[in-house]
């Protein structure tokens, strides 16, 4: 794929970190946060940093924005040059003069960093007026030709908008629109388009490459993603413990990397070329759907409520033993068939049957005998565990309810954590004691522990580092080896389903638009939305795996 | 994880394992405010052996009598040892609020689960726990007395009965935000039963906002208590309390206001200290409602 291979030898720099050093304030013998790192970005320059979850990426760029928590940390060496001045250097007045003017930021979270008792085009007034004077006409025009410039749609409409009648993509613009009305020099992206579908992020990525354009500004974006990396950088800077441990020209970067570190996590990144479809060993059908239906709303208390479709006419079967992928978008209707088949809702139409018992038409307490069939692993690690509880709790909590014994149930949860990698003592510690990867293979090892015959998967990898995903997917696979369960893998990740899925389903607006082998679907999609999926992976055409172009398909 | 002491720090480091978490460090206020209540409820408890007469013995001779040897804080109308009168009468008061704490937490517990977690219950619950709150807690309370009589239990009975609605939607509120984690969800899944998962996942969320409500209804059972007592719908006044105290000594207000004053200090102390001691639970159990510090 083309990389981006402008030079930067002419551009001026904008911000030139030298040595920057953040320590903890209550522990200052601790290793540091930032460990003298350096770095420049030149006018116009996409500058990427990367790295997992606690490698210093965002303390490096409150660093620099002058926002770190006053109590907790602090920068003890090194400087923050822009324009000839040290920003660690300044008082708090002047870096707020400089901030939005020179430098401005776009946070990941578009819901929360917009006021939602204001409507957005006083918002971004509100940028205009701490900054500059003008009048209320001069300051409507120029906030309409900035909302302009992001191309929202119907302008007029969205500058009397509250947040909460846009959609995460529209959010994610007029967060743009405020942080570039002032010209700054310098935008800082912090994971902007992490919270947003694909689809809308190739837009998001696309209309920064824009504007940046237009405005000659540097940007520093902040990712994780490589995918992203590979679609919008001009220099990489691979970051880990608070060190920068290779910079170079995207290019180089994917194509040779040095460092080991740098390499490990190329080579995590999933590929989206499928894995082929195991053979089906013909052991019959672990869980079959039939017309599932979920219709919210309709019938309220006293008033009768507008109904939404969530999900409709969704058919499947997985035999035991393989994987089905459902992909989609948020709001496609992926969770909802899940939580329908898990009967943490009530379908409203429809069969489940989980080792041949209709499960839908169920009364909740007949039902309950049947519940270890199938068990489900959320995406959240830090909330799938009752804080309160050791893990051992935990474990045999289902165990116990199938009438096993307490003492021979505390004694397999300490198998299941071996199997799942974990040490056997780990069963009186309690979950906050434990990485976010470690807990996810606990709420593995509960599910595992009810010997089920269906394994649900929503979103399990989504909130992992990428290595620790790749982890956690071979242990998913190793345990359906192992005790040939049938896995329904729930992801938006088509890098993610590529590796782990034989058969996907891609579900549009509660509807399954397509069902077929993985390879089919991934490498020949017939349905246009799966067509626009693919499309809008970043990077796909990239294998990072093995630092080389894909072959075309 | 404990991280093996750096020798030059050692001091340092066991100083630190030694020393509270600073959420957990508390200003002279609430200890004071401890030792406060601690004296009224031990002397309190200790007042039929204490007190130096009887609080219902009358003496003719000594009405509206100034504070002197026999009696250190003199007489009222009947010639009855005030002092005596003052620590006996918090038995009642002591008794009605941490009597009234206990079971209206505990039944509003009980309720609030059930409500927070069965949608249909919740509906019905949450109408009549409306209509409660919206009757006057003192009203509510002053008919009940007057259907039930005036003994201490229906005097009890008055005030635990308004005081529930309020717990009722604090452990509602909880439970609806608790039963939407992941790990209750997968509790459901594992074929727990619905009083295990209310019990085990969801009953421990609200302990800590429960502590801190059940010590201001404490001291708003106390008042209440005293209220009723004054208006002459309390405890009958065989029995004295700080209310019913100072009902009697409001006749004669303006010719001796120590008949008002002892007990009433006594009453504004104890609220005060519970509250206090409140405050400081709060703060300790869920630092997130803790006011800003300036």
């Amino acid at each position: 794929m083309a990389f981006k291979n402008r030079s930067f030898d002419d551009a001026s720099t904008v911000l030139d970190i030298r040595d920057l050093t953040v320590r903890l304030l209550d522990r200052p013998e601790a290793a540091p946060i930032l460990d003298r790192i350096s770095l420049s970005i030149r006018s116009g320059e996409t500058a990427c940093l990367v790295g997992e979850s606690g490698s210093g990426k965002s303390v490096t760029s409150l660093a620099v924005m002058g926002l770190l928590p006053k109590e907790a940390l602090a920068a003890t060496g090194g400087t923050i040059d822009m324009e000839g001045q040290n920003l660690l250097k300044l008082g708090a007045q002047k870096m707020r003069e400089l901030r939005a003017s020179r430098i401005s930021m776009i946070f990941q979270e578009p819901m929360t960093a917009l006021n939602p008792v204001m409507r957005v085009g006083d918002q971004i007034e509100e940028v205009l007026d701490t900054h500059a004077k003008f009048s209320a006409q001069e300051k409507k025009r120029r906030v309409i030709d900035i909302m302009n410039q992001v191309h929202l749609p119907d302008v007029e409409r969205i500058y009397r908008s509250y947040p909460h009648q846009l959609s995460g993509g529209q959010r994610q613009r007029i967060m743009i629109a405020m942080a570039i009305i002032l010209e700054p020099q310098l935008l800082i992206a912090d994971e902007p388009t992490t919270a947003l579908d694909v689809t809308t992020q190739k837009q998001i990525l696309s209309l920064i490459a824009e504007l940046q354009e237009k405005h000659g500004t540097a940007v520093l974006f902040i990712t994780h993603d490589m995918g992203v990396v590979a679609e919008i950088a001009d220099t990489v800077h691979v970051m880990h413990h608070g060190e920068i441990v290779e910079q170079a020209p995207v290019g180089e970067l994917l194509r040779t990397p040095r460092k080991d570190y740098t390499k490990r996590l190329l080579k995590a990144v999933p590929s989206l070329v499928p894995q082929p479809a195991r053979p089906d060993e013909k052991r019959g059908e672990a869980l079959v759907v039939e017309g599932l239906e979920k219709i919210y709303g309709g019938q309220g208390f006293l008033v009768k409520r507008e109904s939404t479709l969530a999900a409709t006419n969704v058919s499947f079967s997985i035999p035991r033993g393989r994987t089905l992928g459902i992909v989609g978008e948020s709001g496609s209707g992926k969770s909802t068939v899940a939580r329908c088949i898990l009967r943490l809702i009530d379908p409203t139409e429809g069969e489940v049957r989980v080792a041949n018992t209709e499960i839908a038409r169920l009364s909740r307490r007949a039902l309950r005998p049947h519940r270890r069939h199938i068990q489900i692993v959320f995406q959240d690690p830090f909330r799938s565990l009752n804080p309160r509880w050791t893990i051992g709790e935990s474990l045999i909590e289902g165990p116990l309810n199938t009438g096993e014994d307490r003492t021979k149930a505390m004694k397999r949860a300490q198998e299941l954590l071996s199997l799942v990698g974990l040490p056997e003592d780990a069963v009186s510690r309690y979950p906050h004691q434990f990485s976010g990867g470690q807990r996810q293979r606990i709420a593995i090892a509960r599910a595992i522990a009810m010997e089920p015959d269906v394994l649900v998967a929503d979103e399990a990898v989504s909130a992992l580092d990428v290595s620790v995903q790749a982890q956690v997917l071979k242990l998913l696979a190793d345990l359906q080896k192992k005790l040939g369960i049938a896995l329904l893998f729930i992801t938006h990740d088509l890098r993610v389903a590529a590796q782990i899925c034989d058969e996907v389903i891609v579900m549009q607006h509660g509807r399954v638009v397509e069902h077929d082998t993985a390879a089919n679907v991934l490498s020949n999609p017939q349905h246009a939305y799966t067509r626009a999926l693919i499309e809008a992976a970043p990077g796909r055409n990239w294998d990072f795996a093995n630092f080389c172009e894909l072959p075309a398909a | 994880m404990s991280v093996a002491p750096q020798p030059a720090s050692r001091l340092q480091w066991v100083l630190g394992a030694i020393a509270l978490p600073k959420r957990w460090r508390i200003g002279a206020g609430p200890i004071v405010a401890a030792l406060v209540l601690a004296a009224i409820v031990i002397v309190t408890l200790l007042s039929p052996v204490i007190s130096p007469h009887s609080p219902m013995a009358m003496d003719a001779l000594e009405r509206l009598k100034g504070p002197s040897e026999t009696y250190p804080l003199g007489t009222d109308a009947y010639g009855r040892d005030v002092l005596s009168r003052v620590i006996t009468g918090g038995r009642v008061s002591l008794f009605i609020g941490i009597g009234a704490a206990v079971v209206s937490v505990l039944i509003g517990l009980l309720i609030g689960l059930v409500s927070g977690f069965f949608r249909l219950a919740d509906a019905i619950i949450m109408r009549i726990m409306d209509s409660l709150m919206a009757i006057p807690a003192i009203l509510l309370a002053i008919a009940l007395v007057a259907l039930n009589g005036p003994s201490i239990w229906s005097v009890l009975f008055a005030i635990t009965i308004p005081e529930i609605p309020r717990v009722v939607r604090l452990v509602r509120s909880v439970v609806l935000s608790a039963r939407e984690e992941p790990y209750v969800e997968a509790a459901i899944t594992l074929g727990s039963s619905m009083p295990k998962i209310l019990w085990q996942h969801l009953m421990p969320n609200t302990l800590a906002p429960l502590i801190v409500q059940g010590t201001y209804i404490c001291a708003s059972a106390i008042l209440t208590e005293a209220i009723l007592s004054f208006l002459g719908a309390g405890v009958s006044t065989e029995i004295p309390t700080w209310g019913n105290i100072m009902a009697e000594g409001r006749v004669y207000f303006q010719l001796k206001p120590s008949l008002i004053f002892w007990p009433g200090l006594m009453l504004s102390l104890c609220i005060l200290s519970i509250n206090l001691l409140g405050d400081t639970a709060r703060d300790m159990l869920d630092p997130r409602l803790k006011k800003r510090e300036a």
